[in-house]
């Protein structure tokens, strides 16, 4: 896996990247991406949407199967990336990159969030 | 993360050095992607996919009273049969409902070959060893000396003729001449290195294709021959992109479309059960006593955009009351919008119905549409 480290994680599989200015961006994890399969649909909330971690954000659609997307933080939504919904396959082919899903305003993070080297582990457990 | 409990194929091994995902099936660690599973759907529709269903179960009936002892257990006329044949049929229980849906090859006079879904091929064997009881035929289930291996596509004549022609191809009793003019639902025994080796032309795709029976002994290395005929023609196949060509094709799944609970005629395969042709079998009272009016009836369910509905989801007409229940459903990756298969009530069932179906909470426009939702050219 291309874990990056300036990343953090939650147990639901979701990434973290910290902007500078109070504003993450999330998106699914390659773990995630290749267990889901060919994501083909992924319904995310609307700008201005309140998120909080670990409750239901959206849907992320593969061909076989249908989950939740969980909230990795509290915050609330600043930008979906539309790119991606237009294309889900960004998903499967730049989880960390193109593919991430949306950013969201935030004033703390979760003391739960997971480092790469942490997320590793669990995703080999 | 291997369960220990679960079943594997022989051909396990190349599987994982393929880069396969597994999945549970039935109780089998059985691939469900190799890489993408929308790549290995087009594959098949375009060129051809290898699938490995060695899981499947294949159970031989073998005696002067093959005939009538499948005619008494299946609900098809199977003693009708020319040899070389296959037939799609269903193991009905005595109230009609359907046990399993099966593929019976006549391979000779007194020689058939049944084989079932990997769920329900234990459950098949015991309901064909004991309903053959009283009549003089031999029932072997070979299910676990049996590989399976499918290959689907419209290239797949073409990489079966090349492995005939490639140097020492292990394959005697069958040419290509046979194999190019072998029908659809036919069947040609030969041998693969000395063992037993079977060609159908069936599959569950909606395409053309083979499906090729060997020991489980030489399916690894008919897999690697048929890998290396094939090339850039041949790929991988996994369990997903199966179920999504089948549904496609709009052909019915045990344990979504078919199962006890539901006769034949709900699903649209009374023309499977030969009342009229054929004197007592498993199935027929229950089938002849039941009232089928106003039973739900399968249909197929076309959308726009790209969100699916999904088994379990329920289905309600333009008033808002629910009629019924999606089976299967995906977004579908030839046509590129959701379809489903869903029982409703026999009101709702017209072709051009509109109906909504509720997705986690969405309401989703669908029409019931003509199945097959794909048909090949």
């Amino acid at each position: 896996m291309e874990m990056s480290a300036d990343l953090l994680y939650s147990k639901d599989h979701e990434w973290v990247r910290v902007e500078s200015d109070g504003v993450a961006v999330i998106g699914v994890t390659d773990f995630a991406a290749e267990q889901l399969g060919d994501v083909v649909y992924v319904d995310l909330p609307e700008i201005g949407a309140e998120i909080s971690s670990g409750t239901e954000m959206g849907e992320i659609e593969s061909t076989k199967s249908v989950s939740d997307l969980f909230s990795p933080i509290d915050g609330t939504v600043t930008e979906v990336n539309q790119a991606v919904v237009d294309a889900p396959e960004l998903v499967n082919s730049s989880p960390f990159g193109e593919g991430w899903l949306l950013k969201a305003a935030f004033e703390a993070l979760p003391e739960d969030l997971l480092s790469a080297e942490e997320y590793t582990a669990l995703t080999r457990s | 993360m291997v369960d220990q409990d679960l079943r594997s194929t022989a051909l396990e091994a190349v599987h994982e050095s393929l880069g396969a995902m597994f999945t549970d099936f039935a109780g089998w660690r059985m691939p469900v992607r190799y890489d993408s599973d929308l790549a290995e759907h087009r594959a098949v529709r375009e060129s051809a996919g290898l699938f490995d269903l060695s899981h499947m179960g294949e159970i031989h009936l073998r005696g002067p009273q093959s005939a009538e002892a499948l005619d008494h257990a299946l609900a098809g006329k199977l003693s009708a049969m020319g040899i070389g044949r296959a037939k799609y049929s269903l193991l009905l229980t005595e109230q009609g409902g359907v046990i399993d849906d099966v593929i019976t090859y006549r391979l000779a006079e007194e020689h058939f070959l049944v084989v079932a879904n990997a769920s329900n091929a234990a459950v098949d064997a015991e309901e064909l060893r004991a309903r053959a009881a009283g009549f003089d035929v031999e029932v072997d289930d070979a299910s676990d000396r049996t590989s399976l291996l499918a290959v689907q596509g419209p290239a797949a004549e073409q990489i079966l003729v090349d492995l005939l022609a490639s140097e020492d191809s292990g394959i005697a009793g069958i040419t290509a001449e046979d194999l190019t003019s072998m029908k659809y639902y036919r069947v040609a025994e030969g041998t693969y290195r000395g063992g037993e080796l079977l060609v159908a032309r069936t599959g569950y795709t909606g395409e053309d294709g083979f499906e090729l029976y060997v020991g489980d002994e030489v399916s690894v290395e008919l897999w690697e021959r048929l890998a290396a005929v094939g090339g850039d023609r041949l790929v991988p196949c996994g369990l997903a992109c199966r179920d999504t060509l089948r549904l496609e094709a709009g052909m019915p799944l045990y344990g979504n479309e078919l199962g006890r609970e539901l006769l034949p005629s709900q699903a649209g395969l009374g023309r499977i059960v030969a009342l009229a042709s054929k004197g007592d079998f498993v199935g027929r009272a229950g089938i002849e006593a039941a009232e089928v009016e106003g039973l739900p009836v399968l249909v197929g369910l076309a959308a726009e955009g790209r969100r699916a509905a999904r088994a379990g989801s329920a289905v309600r007409d333009a008033s808002g009351s629910e009629v019924g229940a999606v089976t299967s459903g995906a977004l579908a990756p030839t046509l590129g919008h959701p379809i489903a298969m869903a029982y409703v009530d026999p009101a709702a069932s017209e072709v051009g119905t509109e109906l909504v179906v509720d997705v986690r909470g969405k309401d989703l426009p669908v029409r019931v549409v003509e199945m097959p939702f794909y048909r090949r050219v």
